[in-house]
């Protein structure tokens, strides 16, 4: 049992390039454990992952444990959850952070229920109080509110975030951390399921979470057909269109569009927001947009009170507007 | 025969509520139960297995834990082909967190289904989004699991999945019984939900046949309550708006564009990467 307090992040590398998650946790736990002392451990499983270690190290870890093993090439949801339960349980961390890739939304629940501990799904924040008590910051039921939870007895106190909640530290080559390698158990269950093939897809370059301007439509455009007309504005302005929900569930635009808790997160010079309420599970992805156009029919919707300029008016008439001034205002 | 189990849940139709036209709010007194469209989508795949003759004699059970009114969601899989509905239902379940969910279905499986070969479960409900539950069911009755299955294909006591995980394709396979939630992403319109006419449910309503069952007849201790049991607890809850000292523009659609244009024009087109006429430039000229 160590008597120093850590914060353990889960190493999600498998998709390293696409998703940095990992490195966002650390950098949002380096600042956590600054509160309380704790230690940022990173906890990394795979075969050959030195290259992994290193660049956690770089990016805040201050310890790693390792479990470097030929068995765990693929990644296996049983194998691996069955291993960090065994880590917890010998290390006894405080606190154990995991990105909300699917893969981490597999682990993370399997762990909570080997350790008999509670889990907070996708916070939006985190933060440690004065008794050490880690505060997992998540949307509660509805929208609009937002609910402070804590794990009172139970350890590790467990939280999952969304990729894009955190930014993460600059790479720090002179950053020294300690690698604790952990044999695989003895007792390692063979694994129940086979997985036959996996193959990493191209990712479309789809660019909403970095583009400079991102236009944002929600259920206040009516219907499929005047939704269009967002990329015929998104096309003259060089921006990216994103979605609420309601609208990605009734198909006027596909799933990877959803902007929010649930999708992507946006970090626009400038939002276009068209007919959109602004419930927290989707103002949630819109901290870091530097200025903010909102158009609604109703001056008191919250994404209007979050706007820089806010119109209110209906969204299709202002869109056919603003594409009629810019094809004004244009010089070439 | 092959008994699936599918688990249903009933969530309030509140992010999908009609708004007020004249107001802007939504309309929650409206607000309904409904059947969670990734569970919807989990009966989906029960339901074509068991159309697929080289599937065999197929059994499927739905069972939900939920409020007395939960009910309805089952008697709608009963309209759209399930065999048998149970609803777990007590006041000790009210306010169970994920765990406990997992533990008060685990608890009706193997009790309940002890020849249950296939449990299906949605990838993530529509209210909370945990996606914790199904993961959560397969350690509980410790059976191997996949999560976020889009096509399924039934083998000799086993079954493969196709899914789609952070960017991999994957194919996996894994023998039965066994655990499988359902993608809900919209693209895996392989199991795009079916829906009954209202005719449909009104008749399975009439026939009846779903089972309630309270803690006791579950096989749950006497002192069991849920929500104490919950390793998490809700400090405080609040409302995060951090409002801006915006500018709200009211008024005719064009004159708000060119004001719009006018005074931000700047910020819009130094995003944009090209040059728009502003007053500002106006005024420089
Ligand atoms: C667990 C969970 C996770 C979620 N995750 C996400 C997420 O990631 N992303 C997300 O977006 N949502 C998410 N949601 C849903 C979220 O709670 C809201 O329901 C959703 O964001 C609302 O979308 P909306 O603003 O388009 O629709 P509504 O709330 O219906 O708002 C429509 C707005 O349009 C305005 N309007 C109507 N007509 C006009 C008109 N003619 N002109 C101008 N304005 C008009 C109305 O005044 C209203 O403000 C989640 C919900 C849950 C429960
Ligand atoms: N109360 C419940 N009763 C039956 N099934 C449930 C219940 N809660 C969750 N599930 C199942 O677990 C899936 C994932 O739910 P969640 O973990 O809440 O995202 C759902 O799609 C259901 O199949």
């Amino acid at each position: 049992m160590s008597a120093e307090k850590q914060i353990w992040v889960w190493a999600d590398y498998r998709n390293y390039f696409q998703s940095r998650v990992t490195l966002q946790i650390l950098a949002r736990a380096t600042e956590l454990a600054r509160k309380n002392d704790a230690v940022v451990c990173a906890v990394v499983f795979g075969d050959r992952v030195d290259e992994y270690v290193t660049e956690y190290i770089a990016h805040g870890a201050q310890k790693v444990y390792v479990t470097d093993d030929p068995f765990l090439k693929t990644y296996n949801v049983e194998s691996y959850a069955f291993l960090l339960s065994a880590l917890v349980r010998r290390f006894q961390p405080e606190t154990l952070l995991v990105g909300a890739t699917r893969f981490g939304q597999e682990i993370a629940p399997r762990v909570a229920r080997q350790l008999n501990t509670g889990l907070t799904a996708d916070c939006i924040d985190l933060d440690m109080d004065d008794k050490d008590r880690l505060v997992q910051i998540a949307p509660s039921f509805g929208g609009n509110l937002v609910a402070k939870i804590i794990t009172p007895k139970a350890r590790p106190q467990m939280a999952t975030i969304r990729p894009g909640t955190f930014q993460e530290l600059p790479h720090d080559d002179d950053a020294t951390g300690e690698v604790i390698s952990v044999a695989l158990p003895d007792n390692m269950p063979a694994p129940r399921v086979r997985c036959l093939k996996s193959e990493l897809q191209p990712v479309h370059a789809r660019k909403i979470e970095t583009a400079d301007i991102v236009i944002t439509g929600g259920r206040g455009m009516g219907s499929k057909g005047k939704f269009k007309k967002l990329f015929d504005l998104a096309e003259l302005l060089n921006a990216e269109v994103g979605a609420t929900r309601p609208v990605v569930y009734a198909n006027w635009v596909s799933h990877d569009s959803l902007v929010g808790q649930a999708g992507k997160h946006i970090r626009p010079k400038v939002l276009f927001s068209f007919g959109i309420s602004g419930a927290i599970q989707h103002t949630a992805a819109l901290a870091d947009a530097r200025f903010i156009v909102a158009v609604n029919k109703n001056p008191n919707a919250t994404m209007m009170k979050l706007a820089d300029v806010a119109l209110v008016a209906d969204a299709n008439q202002v869109c056919t507007g603003i594409i009629r001034a810019v094809k004004e205002r244009i010089r070439d | 025969m092959l008994h699936i189990i599918v688990c249903i849940k009933q969530v309030p139709m509140v992010s999908e509520l009609p708004w007020d036209a004249k107001t802007g709010t939504l309309k929650r007194e409206t607000a309904q139960g409904m059947m969670d469209p990734s569970s919807r989508r989990a009966l989906e795949a029960a339901l074509q297995i068991k159309a697929d003759p080289a599937s065999g004699p197929v059994r499927i059970t739905v069972v939900s834990m939920g409020p007395p009114m939960a009910k309805e969601v089952l008697y709608e899989a009963r309209a759209l082909g399930a065999d048998q509905g149970v609803l777990l239902t007590d006041s000790c379940m009210a306010g169970a967190d994920t765990c406990m969910t997992a533990m008060i279905l685990g608890a009706f499986i193997r009790n309940h289904c002890p020849d249950a070969g296939l449990i299906l479960c949605g990838s993530m409900s529509s209210d909370s989004e945990t996606a914790q539950v199904g993961p959560q069911l397969a350690e509980e009755l410790d059976i191997p699991a996949i999560g976020y299955a889009r096509r399924l294909e039934l083998g000799c006591r086993c079954i493969r999945v196709a899914r789609h995980v952070d960017d991999f394709m994957e194919l996996m396979e894994m023998d039965l019984p066994g655990l499988v939630t359902i993608d809900h992403a919209a693209e895996s319109d392989r199991y795009a939900p079916r829906y009954v006419t209202l005719g449909g449910v009104e008749a399975a309503f009439n026939t009846g046949g779903i089972q309630v069952m309270d803690g006791r007849a579950l096989g749950l201790e006497k002192e069991f309550n849920a929500l104490k049991a919950s390793p998490t607890k809700i400090m405080e809850v609040y409302s995060p708006l951090t409002q801006k000292e915006g500018r709200v523009l009211t008024g005719a659609v064009k004159k708000m564009v060119d004001t719009l244009f006018d005074d931000y024009g700047k910020i819009i087109s130094s995003a944009m990467g090209k040059d728009l006429k502003t007053h500002d430039h106006e005024e420089d000229l």
